[in-house]
Order: C-alpha cells, then structure tokens, then sequence
C-alpha cells in the first residue's frame, strides 16, 4: 500500500533523558565548584557566599523573599495579560486594514525601542499609583513580541486557504476565526514565550527605579535593600527567586504552547535529538 | 454545436495582468453539463488562470462568461456552486479529517450534524472512512488528497475544478486517484474542468481535451477521446489508448512550436 499514513516521528527515550540529565549534572558541577572556591580561599560572605548559605538564607528569609515574590509576580502576569489581550486585539485590527496598520505599526515599534530603564522614571512621576507605574513598564516591555508575531501570524495563512475560503463565500468573521486566527496561533504563542521572560523583568527594572520600601514591595527592593546593608547573601536568594521565576515562566509557556499545539504543529511535535 | 445547454460558456475571454503580460486570449469554450474536460498544457500557457477565472477567484479583463442555467445573487453575481482542488491539499492543519470536508458546509450554514452526516458520506466514498478524527500531518500525500476531493464533493458541485491535483504525487498513487476520480465521475457526473500538463492523464481523463498553446495563452486544439465506459486499467494498457495519446502528443508539439 503507498498510502499508509507516515508513521510519528519518534522521541527516542535515551535522547528525552539527556535533555534534563546533562543540564542538571552541569549545574551540581558549577555548584560544587562554587561552594568548593569559596570554601578553599575563605572568601567572606559578603563578598561572595558560597550557595549552601544562599540556600540557608532563602529558607531562613522565606517570609520576607515569598512576599516580595508574590508582589512581583502579580505585576508580571497583571503585565503579560493585558500584553496578551491587546497585542492579540491590536494585531487582528491591523489583519483587518492594511491603512491602520501602516498608520499605528511606527509608535508600536518606538514603543518598543525607548529603553524601558530611561522612561520608567517618567512613568513612575506621572502616574500616581506605584502599583499601576510598575504594570505600565512591564506591559511595554511584554507588549511588542506578542504584537508583532501575532501579526506575522494573521498575514502568514495559507493562499489558497484563503481562495477556499472567498469561494465558499465566507465573511470576514468567519474567514478571521476559522483561518487567521488558527494560522496564527502558533506565532501568538511564541511571541507569548518571549513576552513571559521581558514581563518579569520589565517588572524588576520598574521596582529598580521606583525603589520604593515598605511591605509592599518586589524582589527587586529586596536586592537593593540587601545591597545597601551589605547582606550579599540575601541579595543572591532574592536573584536565585527572580531567575527561577523566570525559567519557571518560559516552562509554563512552553506547555501551554506544546499542550495547544501537538496535534498539528511542526514545532510542537517530537523534535528528538535534533539541535 | 451541440443543442445541450452549457454549464459556462466563455467568449473572447482574455487577461492581462498588471504587470502588462497578457496571460490569455480569446478563450472561446463551452463546458456541458456531465462533461469531463482537461485543459491541457505546458506551464506559462494560462491553465491555471483559465481555471481561477472560472472559479470567480480572479476576473478577466476582456471577454465575457456566461452562467446559463445560474441564479445570480443581489450583486449580479452568479451562484457558481463549485468545488476547487487545488495542487496541494491545501487543508487546515489545525482541524482534523472530518472538520476540513465539513468547512464548506459549515460556511453556508448547514447544522454541525448535518453537515458530519455528509462530510462521513463522502470520506467513505474516497476510500478514508476511519480517519476522522486522524489530523492532516499523519496522513500520506495520497490521502491529504483524497481528503481534499472529498471536501470538493461535499457540497455536491455541478462542476469540479481540478489544478493539477495529482501532480506532486507518485506515480502509483496517481494511477490509483486517477481511477477512483473516474469512478466517482462516472457514479455521480459532475462536470469536471480538470487542469494538467501531462498527456497520459488527460487522455485517460477526459472526454475532450483542451490543447492550450503558451505566449500568450489560447486555445490550440480540441480533441474528444474516444473509449469504453466505465475506463479501467484495461484502457490504460490498450493500443487505442497509447494511440490517442500520440495524438494529443503531436497536437500538443503543434501548439508548443513557434508561430509559423
């Protein structure tokens, strides 16, 4: 039979393994030679600790750390959100008229361009509430990935899926949900991959700016606070929390985005040892 | 001159793009109803526009074409009611077997159960009952194909445009797709405009063949096959048909050399 349906690429077990085997043998390895460094020439913990006691003083300092944590994740994912929904709104106006596309396009790139770190303080004067001046910085940062790709998405359907399409008579609705927006969907969710990791640290560079103290405030308040008293180690739990966040993001994004599209995408299917 | 009734009739029909090339020129051809035609070939000599034309997916920009027995709409658009094989399969990667042969359906309306009810109807009929639920990429090229007839028939067309729907697969395949392709023209008799650059597919194909000559693109030659129906591998080994074929060969050269 020449029709037979082409068997799946398969992942091969030994090549799934080392994906999480080599990179975490690594890590031990940096991290014992760390410890091992520190250790061996008596360098003081306030120039560099060793990351046992990092590890100490996360655990020691988890109240403080966690509540910081929780503050900063709310403005990433508050900032990621609104990135999400209206890069998303935006790109499908632009899909609809090449004219407002042409016209707003330019400032979405500026906006993309200005460093966040020069107009933050800007943003931090005029708008009152702190709060809201963090999620502004960290939405403007997150923002254009997710703009720009779902954009690319939307003009990059299949021809003459969009000949069927006007043969068939569809309207606009219909050709925007049943075709774009599919065809756009895995570019949406890259964009949304790379907004993830920009939201979080949109967010640490906003907390940098603002400085502000009390309870309220992020894990970026907590490394300058840290700093200033000269408590390094707390200053690198804080870091290891801000990183984790971090990867702890781009891993959520990349199940979601494998979750949504393993049935028919090329990128979400069994790559093996490819790379 | 037959007394039947066209399906489409086309006078004069001409196109240039904007680029200045003129594509085609006068087009002057009649598609009957039941009729099987293939528009035959080399690349460059207009097929493939001759086909979007007839579509409605492009206009021409000289000429007229004619709906006799089409209602038109509000806009003064006739109701084409066709099906459209493109050379790729063109289906949606997203959506499985079953939800790309109801598209069409679900596009004009018809209920979700409905429209399931036909779309299984006609993956039976092209061999790919069972692959429902089955997404695009885990079929063959073969199938994708045959996924992509069936959504062409779903609507039940009176004429079936076909751009070189076999062209990109293999020989084996082709041979197989050709024969179930007739089987299904013989049991239903949909018009078919079918377009291809081979010979031995048109003559095996079609009941007239439309010799195309290139630059700019125009009608060289008809010619009508005769054999047997229903046709079958019998055919396709028969000196007769190996004789039509040198035929429309020779036209075809006819057409291809230079403007005496």
């Amino acid at each position: 039979m020449s029709e037979e349906p082409t068997p799946e690429r398969a992942l091969p077990g030994a090549a799934a393994w080392m994906r999480v085997v080599a990179p975490t043998v690594i890590a031990f390895l940096f991290l014992g030679a760390w410890e091992a460094v520190v250790r061996v020439n008596g360098i003081p913990h306030y120039i560099l600790p060793g990351p046992l006691l990092v590890g100490q003083t996360l655990l020691k300092d988890w109240g403080t750390l966690s509540t910081s944590l929780l503050i900063t994740l709310k403005i990433t994912f508050m900032a990621l959100s609104v990135a999400a929904v209206l890069g998303l709104a935006l790109a499908v106006l632009f899909a609809q008229s090449r004219i407002i596309e042409m016209s707003l396009f330019p400032f979405a790139v500026i906006l993309q361009v200005t460093p966040i770190v020069a107009i933050a303080p800007l943003i931090i004067i005029w708008v009152n509430d702190v709060t809201l001046s963090l999620l502004i910085c960290a939405w403007i940062v997150a923002f254009f990935p997710i703009l720009s790709n779902t954009t690319v998405g939307l003009n990059s359907a299949d021809h003459n899926l969009i000949d069927l399409f006007r043969l068939y008579r569809a309207n606009r609705w219909q050709v925007l949900v049943r075709l774009l927006l599919p065809s756009a969907l895995p570019y949406f969710l890259a964009g949304l991959r790379i907004s993830g990791g920009l939201a979080l640290i949109g967010a640490i560079v906003a907390e940098f700016v603002a400085g502000t103290g009390g309870s309220a405030s992020g894990l970026a308040y907590r490394i300058l606070e840290a700093g200033y008293q000269l408590q390094i180690p707390r200053m690198f739990a804080a870091l290891v929390l801000v990183s984790g966040t971090g990867i702890a993001i781009f891993l959520a994004l990349t199940l979601l985005s494998h979750l949504l599209l393993r049935k028919w995408h090329e990128s979400a299917m069994g790559r093996g040892d490819r790379r | 001159m037959t007394p039947t009734r066209p399906l489409v009739a086309l006078r004069g029909v001409a196109k240039r793009y904007a680029t200045g090339t003129l594509a085609l020129t006068g087009i002057d051809l009649d598609i009957l109803p039941g009729d099987f035609v293939a528009l035959l070939g080399p690349s460059g000599c207009g097929k493939s526009t001759l086909l979007r034309i007839l579509a409605g997916l492009s206009g021409p920009t000289g000429g007229t074409i004619d709906w006799p027995g089409a209602t038109h709409d509000a806009a003064g658009d006739p109701q084409r009611d066709i099906g459209f094989v493109f050379q790729e399969p063109t289906l949606m990667p997203w959506a499985t077997v079953m939800r790309n042969v109801t598209l069409p359906l679900e596009l004009a309306g018809v209920k979700r159960s409905e429209a399931e009810d036909r779309a299984a109807e006609w993956l039976a009929r092209v061999e790919l009952k069972g692959f429902e639920r089955a997404y695009p990429r885990a079929l063959s090229g073969g199938m994708r194909m045959r996924v992509s007839i069936a959504r062409a028939l779903v609507t039940r067309p009176r004429l079936l445009l076909m751009d070189e729907p076999f062209a990109a697969l293999d020989e084996i395949t082709r041979f197989r797709l050709n024969n179930d392709l007739l089987q299904l023209w013989e049991a239903e008799r949909f018009t078919v405009v079918f377009v291809t650059h081979s010979v031995f597919e048109s003559v095996f194909l079609a009941q007239r063949i439309v010799v195309m000559a290139p630059r700019p693109g125009r009608i060289a030659e008809e010619i009508a096959v005769e054999a047997p129906t229903p046709r079958g591998e019998e055919f396709r080994t028969s000196p007769d048909y190996a004789a039509q074929c040198r035929t429309v060969s020779h036209a075809l050269s006819r057409a291809m050399a230079p403007a005496a």
